[in-house]
């Protein structure tokens, strides 16, 4: 039996579902969120990479490299923004960051 | 001229109260007096036309026309409104130029002269009113400057107050006013007074359906029209307000509430006399409340402490007597005593302002004394005013006082008639004579004689509170000197009235020349020989008012000068008697009582009950409720958590895309 696209999918879906359980099921950690974020845009990843090599086009192997800077640059902000968020408030326990309620 | 002397007065109102700010108080009082003197000096030259016999109609325009119903303007001048213009002219333009000194102080003045030209005007027209709705108008605006003038110092809560009830009394009698201009109309079908007059005859024996009875008519519309006069008259249940109103200021007084406007009812009862005349029911209650108002307020008049306040019941007191003598049939005794006592009362209250001025607004009469060596042309002035009042002269004579001709001629009449409730009357004006004496002279003795603070011992440790609008003069302090000429002038003047008026008017209005000077405008039935018989009366019944007279001036002599200690052993001799004159018989709270509290305990069940939790709980205030209900509930679903706003997103994100992969099969 061999490796085909619809188990690279299902991966994919896999990873995808859990980066979203991450970032609803965590209530402790917010950095925890950022990972998830990124399990996310990973599963995008496979998919892209998956989606190209099956259909024999570079151009998803292309996007899924730029994906990856992408993705690094935005954990590199968020990290920072989470750095001044604790210098702020002292603490980036998700229950305590509730300020965007009306 | 007719048209001058009425409108000058609104002319004057009209500069004073629209130019006041650019022609300042100064410019406004010359302006306002100078119109009122010319209105004034036209008003004698038509009283002596109107006496020689030119009687005059000046129709002005139509006011409205609303089918058969036709109310125009129009000046009616017969000897009535001649007598009742000079009265209302005289006295007004007196107390305008008595006003220049009096409110020298006042920062609003040409507020003031304004109010006081147009209650001069609205007077006017009433007393020249051609028909009851003109009438109407007329004391409606009477009661209207009544109500300003009263309420002139508005940031004295008391003033407010005293204006408001003048005004809601006042409401009670127009209201059985306007019901018998109603009545009036029905009956006869027209509301101008020629026209009622001719039909007046032909409604004897008719009747009207009313409250589940049966009425004759003309004594129903009477009285309801009598009920008008009531309250503007201040007749006795409707009289509560005219004490209190002596919260304005004293020229006030002397104008509205002694000379003019409370004399309104009388003027309109005579006005009215053909269908009066019909109603011998009508007039019989018309002597008895005149008579009860008379003894009843002179009665609270004895124990009162405010100078004003003694002089208002005495005031009520003799519009008690104007009622009498109407009552019993003597119209133009009635006017003839609203004539004298124009005069004198009006000669009274400025003197007494007079005194308010120079004790620095202090009303307390305990807290005066002596006053006859620093006020003497004041105290001379009140003295010739007592006497008018009191009713000295020469019993069985026409000499005396103008108070004595009038008051006595009442007097006499009421013993000779022979209507129901005259024997009554009768014993109620003799005794009130006799003490309208006492607490005249006990205002005299009290303020003018023996010395300063003779009587402060019986002021009570607050009496300084509320007196003076001017809490800068410092009571006491100042010496007490007498008031510049301006002020002194127009008291002579008065005081010439209050002399001379009776002896030199007796022969017009009562005594011989009753039927050339009186002509049309009273009307005197067949059976009515009033002033006929009251020349035959007794001589003790002459003599009687003037030794009644001599008896309250010698208990008044005897208390308040012998024997200083008699007026706190007799209060505490009798001290439910004293109380109950004291508080005006309780007047003021029965009626609290009755009709006070039961409004304001209806007011707040339509208010707290009706409005607050109907209307505002189904309406506006339960919409709102709901509303915030629901966006309570949608607030709790913004948690602030990003993870559920995330989780939203998801939802909503794979529920579009479940509708648009599947939307178009399901």
């Amino acid at each position: 039996m061999g490796i085909d696209l619809s188990h690279y999918l299902v991966l994919g879906a896999i990873v995808f579902t859990i980066g979203v359980a991450g970032i609803i099921l965590n209530h402790k950690n917010i950095i925890i969120i950022l990972m998830s974020v990124e399990l996310i845009l990973l599963a995008v990843n496979i998919n892209l990479v998956a989606f190209s090599t099956y259909s024999g086009d570079l151009t998803g192997q292309a996007f899924a490299l730029f994906v990856l800077t992408v993705a690094a640059a935005e954990s590199a902000i968020g990290l920072a923004v989470l750095v001044a968020y604790y210098r702020n408030r002292g603490s980036i326990a998700v229950e305590d960051i509730n300020s965007l309620k009306g | 001229m007719y048209e001058l002397i009425v409108f000058l007065p609104l002319l004057g109102f009209l500069i004073a109260g629209v130019f006041g700010p650019w022609i300042g108080a100064r410019g406004a009082e010359y302006v306002t007096t100078g119109l009122l003197g010319v209105s004034f000096v036209l008003s004698w030259i038509a009283f002596i036309m109107v006496a020689g016999g030119a009687d005059a109609h000046v129709p002005i325009g139509n006011w409205f026309t609303s089918g058969k119903l036709v109310a125009s303007w129009a000046l009616r001048i017969d000897t009535l409104t001649a007598v009742m213009l000079v009265v209302v002219t005289t006295v007004s333009f007196l107390v305008h130029a008595y006003s220049i000194g009096y409110m020298a102080e006042d920062p609003s003045r040409p507020r003031f002269f304004a109010y006081l030209s147009l209650f001069t005007f609205a007077m006017l027209m009433l007393v020249t009113a051609d028909n009851l709705v003109q009438l109407f108008f007329g004391w409606e605006g009477v009661g209207l400057m009544s109500y300003l003038l009263i309420g002139f110092w508005y940031d004295r809560p008391s003033a407010n107050a005293a204006a408001i009830k003048a005004f809601v009394v006042n409401r009670v009698g127009d209201f059985g006013f306007s019901l018998g201009i109603f009545l009036t109309y029905q009956l006869t079908g027209s509301i101008a007074f020629d026209q009622v007059f001719a039909a007046a005859p032909g409604l004897a024996g008719k009747s009207v359906h009313f409250l589940g009875m049966d009425w004759d008519a003309v004594t129903l519309a009477c009285l309801l029209l009598f009920m008008g006069a009531m309250g503007k008259s201040a007749q006795f249940l409707l009289h509560t307000w005219l004490p209190d109103a002596m919260e304005g200021p004293t020229p006030v007084s002397a104008l509205i509430h002694a000379a003019t406007m409370v004399t309104a009812g009388v003027f309109m009862v005579a006005r009215l006399s053909p269908l009066f005349e019909m109603s011998p029911t009508a007039l019989s209650v018309v002597t008895i409340v005149g008579a009860t108002t008379a003894f009843f307020a002179a009665t609270v008049g004895l124990v009162q402490n405010d100078i004003k306040k003694v002089i208002a019941y005495s005031t009520c007191s003799q519009l008690g007597y104007m009622f009498v003598g109407l009552g019993v049939g003597g119209y133009s005794l009635g006017i003839f005593h609203l004539f004298t006592h124009a005069f004198f009362k009006a000669l009274l209250f400025l003197g007494a302002g007079s005194v308010i001025t120079a004790m620095h607004h202090e009303q307390d009469m305990r807290a005066m004394g002596g006053l006859r060596k620093e006020l003497p042309f004041t105290f001379w002035m009140m003295m010739i005013g007592t006497l008018s009042l009191t009713g000295v002269g020469i019993p069985f004579t026409p000499v005396g006082f103008a108070g004595f001709i009038s008051k006595d001629a009442i007097i006499e009449a009421s013993f000779a008639s022979h209507r129901y409730g005259a024997v009554y009357a009768f014993w109620c004006v003799a005794i009130a004579a006799g003490f309208t004496a006492f607490y005249s002279w006990r205002l005299i003795f009290m303020t003018f004689f023996g010395e300063r603070g003779d009587w402060s011992a019986t002021l009570p440790a607050d009496a300084h509170d509320g007196h003076g609008h001017d809490d800068d003069h410092g009571h006491g302090d100042h010496p007490v000197k007498e008031s510049p000429p301006v002020m002194l002038v127009p008291l002579a003047v008065l005081a010439l009235g209050a002399t001379f008026a009776g002896m030199a008017f007796l022969h017009l209005f009562i005594g011989g020349s009753y039927e050339s000077f009186w002509r049309q405008s009273l009307f005197l039935g067949q059976e009515n020989h009033i002033l006929e018989e009251m020349e035959h009366v007794p001589a003790l019944v002459s003599a009687l008012p003037t030794l009644f007279m001599l008896g309250g001036l010698l208990i008044a002599y005897y208390m308040y000068l012998v024997d200083r200690a008699a007026p706190k052993r007799l209060a505490d001799a009798f001290p439910a008697i004293y109380r109950f004159l004291l508080n005006k018989w309780y007047f003021d709270e029965l009626y609290d009582f009755i009709f006070v509290r039961p409004a304001f305990s209806i007011g707040r069940l339509f208010w707290k009950g009706g409005d607050g939790a109907i209307i505002d709980g189904f309406g506006p205030d339960g919409v709102s409720a709901r509303v915030l209900d629901v966006t309570r509930n949608a607030v709790r679903l913004q948690s602030g958590y990003v993870y559920h706003y995330a989780f939203a997103m998801l939802l909503g994100a794979a529920a579009l895309t479940t509708w648009y992969l599947f939307g178009g099969t399901m």
